[in-house]
């Protein structure tokens, strides 16, 4: 466990970069620093492995005080991601991953068995890519041999400062689902520096978010989003992520259905029929009878499938329906009924089994707009 | 003997018949280049290394031995024999100080430019400032360090020719022996050697400069 009492950090420049920080980052967890740049974030993270000392008060590392552990030993013993290009260029990349054991003087055979355990671990098969150089590999892969090197001394602590951030957006994803894979099974105390909220929100146990060399807020990624501190951890969240009050109220469905769902009676002939969907622009009718009672679904295809025999009427090719909801049901259990079954639309009957609507995936993505809209123009494609 | 009448043949001849001492001339004049150079090397790296971690000493270093490599080599040699007599000796100290500039500067230069993120990682890793100096930043510098060799050795065989006018020995010998004995024969077995010795300095060196450009290294598959 990393405990932090009181720290201050105050530059020659009379720069205070860090105010009174109080901070406990809990062992086996992921603590995400965020902030706008120049908030202290990555400055806080560096405390932990001495690269900045503090101007006064305290960081412990499990009861012990930083301050009297040799810089050299204490880094050592703590992993440490850096923005992408903290590989060594001259060195291959079997050289980068086994650094660490290497400075701790490990015997040969011991770190060659290591390298080639973390680079399968990740997915980067040792023959083809031990002997590489950082530059032939992409940016994702070396980024994957960055948290191995920081893994290879298995150390507990793994600091990472925004080790994703120079990524293009499908390797980030797939490094941050590696990230918590690995911290499955590994159970790492890492202190991780982003401005990236998605990114906070998605790996995070604890967020710490910063501003001005002042922690603003801790909590987890629930907390923050429910109950943000103030107005600036509601903007720095964005408006989008934080859910409007009208869906903490799940709509119900009679708010989403089309009401006027194409019906027709059961006497009509299959000619009509067809009529009518071209007309409407469907292609299945609900049967409903003088009182508006359902009596069954036809499609287009039965019609079809049907089309030469003149004395038949709907009533004769229509199927029961199987799936519908009563009105005032949350839209939950119609999205789940459309989902689980593959339905394109679901009927809304009252109780009585009068159609009164009817609800399509087109009704469900409607209404989502309109009660989530873009902060920012989507891009017309 | 008339110069406009002398063609190659001559020379080659010449050349063929006298092979014995110019080789010896060579090899001196290689000799305190290598010696010269090497000094220079050897106590230039250690100031560069100051330099790029002082600021303030890299001003004071870089403007003394900027200052000794304007003053005209002829100057600098005559003022150095006025002090350490005839030799070869005055010639290699002429060297050592006109071949420091350009190793200081560039041994200075070669570390300041390396992107700080590599010595950040260094040290987050844990190594010690002598491991970083020695496992990141001389590697990641050595091209820079290189091309300051090769400034220091194409300039220093230039120099040594005139070395037989403070007492020293090298092809120089053959060239001021020529220009006494209105011999051009001797005056080009002495100088286009020499030459070649510059050019061909310059390639090899060039070469092993480009190779080890580190930072953007390549493996052969």
């Amino acid at each position: 466990m990393i405990v932090m009492n009181n720290v201050n950090k105050v530059y020659e420049d009379g720069f205070h970069a860090l105010k009174n920080i109080n901070l406990e980052m809990k062992k086996g967890e992921i603590t995400v620093l965020i902030g706008p740049s120049g908030c202290g974030k990555s400055t806080t993270m560096k405390l932990i492995n001495r690269l900045i000392s503090p101007s006064s008060g305290e960081v412990l590392i499990n009861g012990r005080n930083v301050n009297e552990i040799d810089p050299v030993k204490l880094r050592r013993n703590i992993g440490y991601v850096i923005q992408s290009i903290g590989l060594f260029p001259h060195m291959t990349i079997g050289r980068n991953v086994g650094i660490v054991p290497r400075l701790k003087k490990w015997d040969a055979d011991k770190i060659n068995r290591r390298i080639d355990e973390l680079m399968r671990l990740v997915g980067l098969p040792p023959e083809t890519y031990r002997d590489r150089y950082p530059s032939e590999l992409s940016g994702g892969q070396q980024q994957r041999i960055g948290v191995i090197r920081a893994l290879a001394a298995d150390p507990d602590i793994i600091l990472m400062d925004e080790p994703f951030s120079a990524l293009d957006p499908i390797s980030r994803e797939q490094l941050q689902d590696e990230l918590i894979r690995l911290q499955q099974e590994l159970r790492k105390t890492i202190v991780f520096v982003t401005h990236d909220m998605d990114e906070a929100l998605k790996i995070a146990d604890t967020i710490v978010l910063m501003k001005e060399g002042q922690i603003v807020q801790t909590g987890t990624p629930e907390t923050i989003l429910r109950h943000p501190a103030n107005d600036f951890v509601r903007t720095f969240i964005g408006e989008k992520r934080l859910m409007p009050d009208s869906l903490y109220e799940i709509p119900t469905v009679d708010e989403v259905m089309v009401r006027k769902p194409v019906t027709a009676f059961p006497t009509r002939g299959l000619a009509e029929a067809i009529r009518l969907m071209e007309q409407r622009k469907v292609d299945s009718l609900f049967i409903v009878d003088r009182d508006n009672d359902l009596q069954g679904i036809v499609s287009i295809y039965q019609v079809l499938d049907q089309y030469g025999e003149e004395n038949k009427t709907v009533a004769d090719v229509m199927q029961p329906v199987l799936y519908s909801v009563k009105t005032g049901s949350p839209l939950t259990a119609a999205v789940e009924l459309l989902n689980r079954h593959q339905l394109s639309n679901l009927a809304v009957v009252d109780d009585r089994n009068r159609l009164v609507g009817l609800i399509t995936r087109g009704s469900v993505v409607r209404h989502l707009a309109n009660v989530m809209p873009a902060t920012s123009p989507a891009e017309e494609v | 003997m008339e110069a406009n009448h002398l063609t190659i043949m001559d020379l080659l001849d010449y050349m063929g018949r006298n092979a014995g001492m110019l080789w010896e001339y060579f090899w001196q004049h290689v000799g305190m280049v290598l010696t010269g150079t090497g000094l220079a090397f050897l106590a230039g790296v250690p100031l560069g290394v100051l330099c790029a971690h002082y600021p303030a000493a890299a001003k004071i270093v870089l403007t003394a031995t900027n200052i000794l490599q304007v003053l005209p080599s002829l100057a600098m040699l005559v003022l150095l024999m006025l002090w350490l007599g005839l030799g070869s000796d005055t010639v290699i100290v002429g060297l050592f100080l006109y071949s420091l500039n350009p190793i200081v500067r560039n041994t200075c230069v070669g570390l300041q430019q390396i992107d700080a993120s590599y010595v950040e990682a260094g040290r987050g890793v844990g190594m010690s400032p002598l491991q970083i100096l020695f496992q990141v930043r001389f590697p990641l510098s050595l091209t820079y360090l290189m091309s300051g060799v090769r400034i220091a050795a194409v300039i220093a065989i230039g120099v040594v020719t005139i070395a037989p006018l403070v007492g020293g020995d090298g092809l120089g010998r053959e060239i001021y022996a020529g220009i006494n004995n209105q011999n051009s024969l001797r005056i080009y077995a002495g100088a286009i050697p020499a030459a070649l010795l510059a050019i061909a300095t310059d390639i090899v060196l060039g070469g092993l400069q480009r190779k080890l450009r580190l930072d953007n290294r390549k493996s052969g598959n």
